[in-house]
């Protein structure tokens, strides 16, 4: 139990500082290293092949990619969009909103009784596998279909019109 | 347009073939052909210890030649240094004192002979120029140094040395 | 957890490591070898007897060296770079399976360090970390040559991650597990079950997947950033890429991962379909010799294989040019991607066919 604090101070901590560090490339780095607490809170939930999908694809995949855009961007001082005051009051509301309705959801979850796993090998791939093709098998199908149209999606857009 | 020599060659792209497209038929015949160069004859020299013949009409760094009684040939004429196209040579003349007679040939010799090498372009003028026949290029290849001040070479490395008797 | 299990653990870790070391060592030093032999000449030859001191040299020299950090890069992550890169190089062979077990003592010992059931997964995982050393060290050099590199490193690993994760889902179809040792345990011997007709079979995983083999060792050389993959480090391109600003013994550290990281994805090709640390006969040998020193001869099997595809890489680097860029984002993704994918499917119909059989 006492790993689990440590590592969740850790991340709250290192979130913190993605939001606070000036540098947007420092600020993507300290996303990595939350994202890697992350990881460590699926192995501690003896969820391994989600702990080791998040370390491969979220870790090793989507935040590579966000390096490399920032990576490529000019960030200049004054070359940043966000400056006017309005975008900043904007972000603060919808921020709040965020927020209102995390707390809100959170305290209509009763979470007095602890939940004990029935079975400790549920977080395995043989199991995971069997749950996701028998029972989920329609939402398993229809989110692949989804990712896949978004795929798609991104590819026409990214494509020039012919004419 | 219209060739004149009638020599011109069109040359015909033809569309690669499927095995020419998967490229893994030419990838292994580069293999067979880089594997079987590693049972060749190797081609090193193993410098310091062994050296490459050179030609005959090669020229290294200089050197300052004695005559059959072992006297210094040179007597400071300056026509080598007059000859050199990237005035590399220079020297100061002496005369000869007495009891001198068995050290130069002539009245007249190189008190102080420096070639700067970095400025030496081993053209071979030098030789030409020199009436006295003293000054030869074929010596070895000139060694690398850390400065420019141990580029000019004096005397101490040019004469030959002198013969055993 | 009992003293001896911790104490076989960490005997084993640093045997590992060392062994794993060393081997990049002398991989310095073989390619050089091996590069000159394939040109006609003898490589280094002075240092110790036919150049075997040179990796100490070079070494030595490493560490004397200046170490520069750029007035105008980020220091801390300039350092974490090197780090970084040599740390997701060296932490990849735990889950590799050296031989079976032996016996010492009365105790058996497993040659692996940890058998943790995502095991490929694992490997994955941390070759896709592996490209945050380059593109940190990139990054941080403040150099607009090693951020080409690092940009340049970034998306080859990224296009040639997939590949390589699709060619192996097919041979996993065929195992029905992640564990390389399982997956090793199933390569018993090299022929299973009497004549071809009376339905005999290779049991190494090549000749059941020869194009996923072919797939994964490209995918291979381009997540080790070997030629003809070597983009991210042209030298004359690039002048070395993301490495420029680099001297002494940080550079040593980038120089020194990429030859753990040849070592590590030779020895998981070896383990995945060449039958690891099973070789023909080994049932024999066995019953000949005791288990013991037949696990041992297995560890030299796979040695000798994993010293054979370190070969392989050496001997393609000398055979064939750099990719321009595009063509290998091209090779990539239009490519190997759908060669992948149709593997896979050829192999669900192949082991369904089988089955109903």
């Amino acid at each position: 139990m006492n790993l689990f604090y440590l590592v969740a101070f850790l991340s709250i901590f290192f979130s913190l500082l993605v939001i606070f560090s000036k540098n947007p490339v420092h600020s993507v780095l300290y996303l990595i290293v939350t994202f890697f607490t992350f990881t460590i809170h699926y192995i501690l939930l003896n969820a391994q092949f989600l702990a080791i999908v998040n370390f491969i694809v979220y870790m090793g995949a989507i935040m590579v990619l966000f390096l490399f855009v920032l990576m490529l961007l000019n960030l200049n001082k004054d070359t940043e969009p966000m400056k006017s005051n309005l975008i900043k009051i904007a972000g603060v509301v919808a921020g709040l909103c965020l927020l209102v309705t995390l707390v809100g959801s959170l305290r209509a979850v009763d979470t007095s009784a602890p939940i004990v796993l029935k079975n400790p090998g549920i977080g395995l791939v043989k199991n995971l596998g069997k749950v996701l093709f028998n029972e989920f098998l329609l939402p398993f199908e229809v989110s692949s279909i989804l990712l896949f149209s978004a795929m798609v999606g991104a590819v026409l857009l990214a494509k020039k019109d012919p004419k | 347009m219209e060739s004149l020599s009638n020599r011109k060659k069109v040359l015909e792209q033809k569309p690669m073939s499927f095995m020419e497209r998967i490229y893994l038929p030419s990838i292994f015949k580069g293999l067979a052909i880089t594997f079987r160069h590693m049972f060749k004859k190797k081609e090193t020299v193993f410098y310091p210890e062994q050296t490459r013949p050179v030609s005959e009409n090669w020229r290294g760094m200089h050197s300052l030649k004695r005559d059959e009684n072992g006297k210094e040939r040179c007597t400071a004429c300056g026509l080598c240094a007059l000859a050199c196209p990237a005035e590399a040579i220079t020297m100061t003349a002496a005369e000869r004192k007495k009891g001198e007679e068995h050290l130069y040939r002539e009245e007249k010799y190189a008190a102080v002979y420096e070639v700067n090498m970095l400025r030496c372009i081993f053209c071979g003028l030098c030789e030409e120029a020199c009436p006295k026949e003293a000054i030869y290029l074929d010596g070895p290849v000139v060694t690398a140094d850390y400065l420019r001040k141990d580029f000019i070479y004096g005397k101490d490395k040019l004469v030959e040395s002198p013969f055993k008797s | 957890m009992e003293v001896a299990f911790l104490i076989e653990k960490v005997v084993l870790v640093t045997v590992i490591f060392a062994i794993s070391l060393g081997v990049a060592a002398y991989s310095t030093l073989a390619e050089r070898k091996i590069a000159a032999f394939l040109q006609g000449r003898v490589g280094p030859h002075r240092a110790g007897w036919h150049g075997s001191l040179q990796p100490l040299a070079d070494g030595g020299k490493m560490f004397f060296k200046e170490e520069i950090i750029p007035a105008e890069s980020s220091a801390f992550l300039f350092i974490l770079g090197p780090s970084l890169a040599l740390l997701t190089a060296c932490i990849g062979s735990a889950v590799i399976p050296w031989g079976q077990s032996i016996e010492v003592a009365g105790r058996v010992i497993e040659l692996q360090v940890t058998d943790i059931n995502v095991g490929i997964l694992y490997i994955f995982g941390v070759v896709s970390l592996g490209v945050y050393g380059i593109m940190i060290g990139g990054w941080a050099s403040n150099n607009k040559f090693s951020l080409m590199g690092a940009i340049r490193a970034a998306s080859q690993n990224i296009s040639y991650e997939i590949a390589m994760g699709l060619s192996l889902i097919a041979l996993l179809m065929m195992s029905g597990t992640l564990s390389l040792k399982d997956i090793a345990a199933q390569q018993h011997g090299f022929w299973e079950g009497g004549y071809i007709w009376d339905g005999g079979y290779f049991t190494w995983n090549f000749f059941k997947q020869p194009l996923g083999f072919l797939l994964f060792i490209i995918c291979a050389f381009a997540e080790c950033n070997r030629t003809p993959f070597d983009l991210p480090e042209s030298e004359n391109e690039l002048v070395a890429g993301y490495h420029t600003e680099y001297s002494g013994f940080k550079l040593g550290a980038y120089l020194f991962s990429e030859y753990i990281n040849m070592f590590v994805s030779s020895a998981v090709m070896a383990t995945l379909y060449w039958g690891g640390y099973n070789y023909p006969f080994m049932d024999l040998a066995s019953s000949a010799f005791g288990p013991t020193l037949a696990a041992i001869l297995g560890v030299v099997v796979l040695f000798m294989k994993i010293f054979f595809f370190i070969f392989f890489f050496m001997w393609i680097r000398w055979t064939i040019p750099r990719f321009r860029y595009d063509q290998l984002l091209h090779l990539g993704w239009k490519v190997l991607i759908p060669l992948a994918i149709a593997n896979i499917v050829i192999t669900g119909i192949v082991i369904n066919i089988i089955n109903y059989l």
